[in-house]
């Protein structure tokens, strides 16, 4: 037990004293969430720039209610130079320009972009739709109309960003985290050194696995600590603590994953191409970096083999879709047998020594 | 430990590679409390035969009992007994001197207290904090010897402490072992320089091409050998002829800086030598065991 806590916290302290590993490990995939979360914050709800020149009443007289909804869609700027304003329609920097002539309300707009034109020229003749009706009196409209989306919040990008990179974050960290620490004790003859003492196999693996689960730990907290950041505003389910479990049982996996790399490379290097050469298609064809709802059939099946996919996936469910605990149950157990298969392999690879 | 038996005992042990029989047949006993060296060139098998000593390596035949047990497959009941220097400084990466022994010494269920104390046994407790990155080669060995000894091992092995090092360094590193041997322990050290062996080791084993060529006290070997002494004074002091006629079957050699007389029974010629006001820039050099290993392979050693 002793030999345990010794050793985990020899391995604890190498790695927390190695900035790059620190940077790669739990900086790095931080930086892909605050880029994407950042670039995608208003994805689904782009919206569209046009130029209003001079006074527009039947846009300045909006009640407040529908002005706001109006700023969802359109973002209006006010500009009093009528040539200027074309000229900006025409070169396609803004969708559309609108004045108002007496009881007129003109839309100049470019055919370049067709599909933005229509949407400016929709939303403007509900405006004097509405505008007609308060004029003829009618208040209180005999059919009105409801826009709700389908998806839920899980639409907003972060919310399955999170999740995703999180789970990459902790597939690439164990990954390497084991392979590396395999391989380097290998070569540096620490391995070598460990089976002279009468330290038992059982707390060499135990005290990476602790270490590793650690690791694990602070990614899920800088990740979930950030994205909570109202700049991003991740919305957490109620039972969002169940993915402590999948996080355990993910990182399992891809130690395994981890030690039959080191077990099967010589170098360190050649332990960092296959962790990569593991860990980043997978990334890719396991919904990490994006959703796999739109993408072909096959290879939503393919996505089933990964490890990955079932870890992003149960992540998914219980931080963000609102689903319980149980239904992470059969991912976590398909996790557990994939690490007990490969930790079989790993074993059958193992050697204590180079030669 | 039953009184008499030998700690170490090696019977016939072999292992080759591929072609190579890099340890062809070598039987040695070390005994308690022996200083015992294996001295050869590199590539005599020295480490080789370590490692099967230590349950590294699986001997392709013979056999190897410490403390009359056999140490392959890993024995953990033996484990605790011995203590290992590798070759290469193997150490936990970015942690201080301090962290690096009381790890290991918590491997043998050894406090950080008792670790502690053997800083100060090899000269470390200013670096205690340093990270072993930045320890000097020497500063390193001498890390590495006391994470072999933090558990109080009866039997140690040491694979080439001081190679590398600069001349003060091994020679610091030279007390370090002599008072680990002043304590009681076994210890058994390869080394390829032949001073080394001469002065540690109470017994050594010349080892050459995988096999043991002669083992024994290195003044024994020294003295059976027979070797004559070589007297040197400086050239001009005396000339070849006047040195010829000193005494009866004198060897005379000059090579323009010094003349050397080789005989075997120095002491007249040295008391010629005095008489004739001829002792400028005198040296006088016995047999070492670079004699000795001239004489078992014929050539001269090359480390």
């Amino acid at each position: 037990m002793t030999s345990f806590v010794s050793l985990s916290s020899a391995m604890a302290r190498g790695f927390f004293r190695d900035r790059t590993a620190l940077f790669f490990t739990i900086l790095f995939p931080l930086m892909f969430l605050v880029l994407f979360g950042g670039l995608f914050k208003d994805a689904g709800a782009s919206k569209t720039d046009i130029l209003q020149i001079g006074a527009v009443p039947v846009v300045d007289q909006l009640p407040a209610e529908a002005a706001a909804g109006l700023d969802q869609v359109l973002a209006v700027t006010r500009t009093s130079d009528r040539a200027a304003a074309l000229e900006e329609v025409r070169k396609g920097d803004k969708a559309a320009a609108i004045e108002q002539v007496g009881g007129e309300l003109i839309v100049h707009y470019s055919a370049a972009d067709a599909v933005k034109s229509a949407t400016v020229r929709g939303i403007v003749e509900s405006l004097v739709q509405q505008a007609n009706l308060a004029a003829a009196g009618v208040t209180t409209p005999s059919v009105t109309m409801r826009a709700q989306p389908v998806e839920d919040q899980s639409l907003k990008a972060i919310q399955y960003m999170t999740p995703g990179l999180l789970g990459w974050a902790i597939a690439t960290g164990a990954t390497f985290g084991a392979a590396l620490t395999l391989v380097t004790w290998r070569q540096k003859k620490i391995l070598r050194r460990l089976r002279l003492s009468p330290v038992p196999l059982a707390s060499i693996i135990g005290a990476r696995v602790s270490v590793s689960i650690v690791i694990a730990a602070a990614q899920c907290a800088m990740f979930i600590g950030v994205a909570l950041l109202p700049y991003f505003g991740l919305q957490l389910s109620d039972q969002w603590w169940a993915f402590i479990p999948v996080m355990i049982a993910g990182t399992l996996a891809f130690l395994s994953i981890g030690l039959v790399a080191g077990a099967a490379a010589k170098t360190p290097e050649a332990a960092s191409a296959i962790a990569n050469l593991i860990t980043l298609p997978m990334a890719f064809l396991s919904g990490a970096f994006f959703p796999l709802d739109g993408a072909p059939k096959w290879l939503q099946q393919l996505s089933e083999f990964f490890p990955l996919k079932h870890l992003v996936s149960s992540m998914q469910d219980v931080m963000v879709r609102g689903e319980s605990f149980a239904v992470t149950l059969p991912d976590i157990g398909l996790l557990l047998g994939f690490t007990v298969v490969l930790a079989g392999v790993a074993a059958f690879l193992f050697r204590w020594d180079d030669a | 430990m039953q009184p008499m038996s030998p700690t170490i005992k090696v019977e016939e042990l072999r292992k080759a590679y591929g072609e190579l029989r890099a340890v062809d047949g070598v039987s040695f006993e070390v005994q308690t409390g022996e200083f015992f060296g294996i001295l050869g060139p590199n590539g005599a098998g020295k480490t080789t035969t370590l490692e099967m000593m230590e349950g590294l390596r699986k001997p392709d035949s013979g056999s190897v009992s410490l403390f009359g047990e056999s140490p392959w497959p890993r024995n953990p009941r033996l484990l605790p007994r011995i203590g290992v220097q590798l070759q290469a400084s193997a150490f936990f990466e970015r942690l201080t001197a301090r962290e690096q022994i009381r790890t290991f010494a918590s491997l043998y269920g050894v406090p950080a207290r008792k670790a502690d104390e053997w800083l100060a046994v090899v000269g470390l407790e200013d670096m205690a904090g340093k990270r072993n990155e930045d320890l000097s080669g020497g500063q390193q060995q001498r890390l590495s010897i006391a994470c072999a000894l933090a558990h109080g091992p009866d039997l140690v092995f040491l694979d080439e402490p001081t190679s590398g090092l600069d001349p003060q360094a091994r020679r610091n590193l030279w007390d370090v072992l002599r008072d680990i041997s002043a304590q009681g322990r076994t210890v058994v050290l390869t080394t390829h320089y032949l001073d080394e062996a001469e002065s540690l080791c109470d017994r050594v084993a010349i080892m050459d091409h995988g096999r043991i060529l002669q083992s024994g006290p290195p003044a024994t070997l020294v003295r059976d050998l027979d070797a004559p002494t070589r007297i040197s004074i400086e050239t001009g002091t005396l000339t070849a002829e006047a040195a010829r006629g000193l005494a009866d079957g004198l060897e005379v050699t000059d090579d323009g800086v010094s003349l050397t007389i080789a005989t075997r029974t120095p002491a007249p010629v040295l008391s010629a030598l005095a008489e004739r006001d001829a002792l400028r820039g005198l040296s006088v050099r016995g047999a070492t065991l670079e004699d000795v290993f001239l004489h078992l392979t014929g050539r001269e050693y090359r480390a």
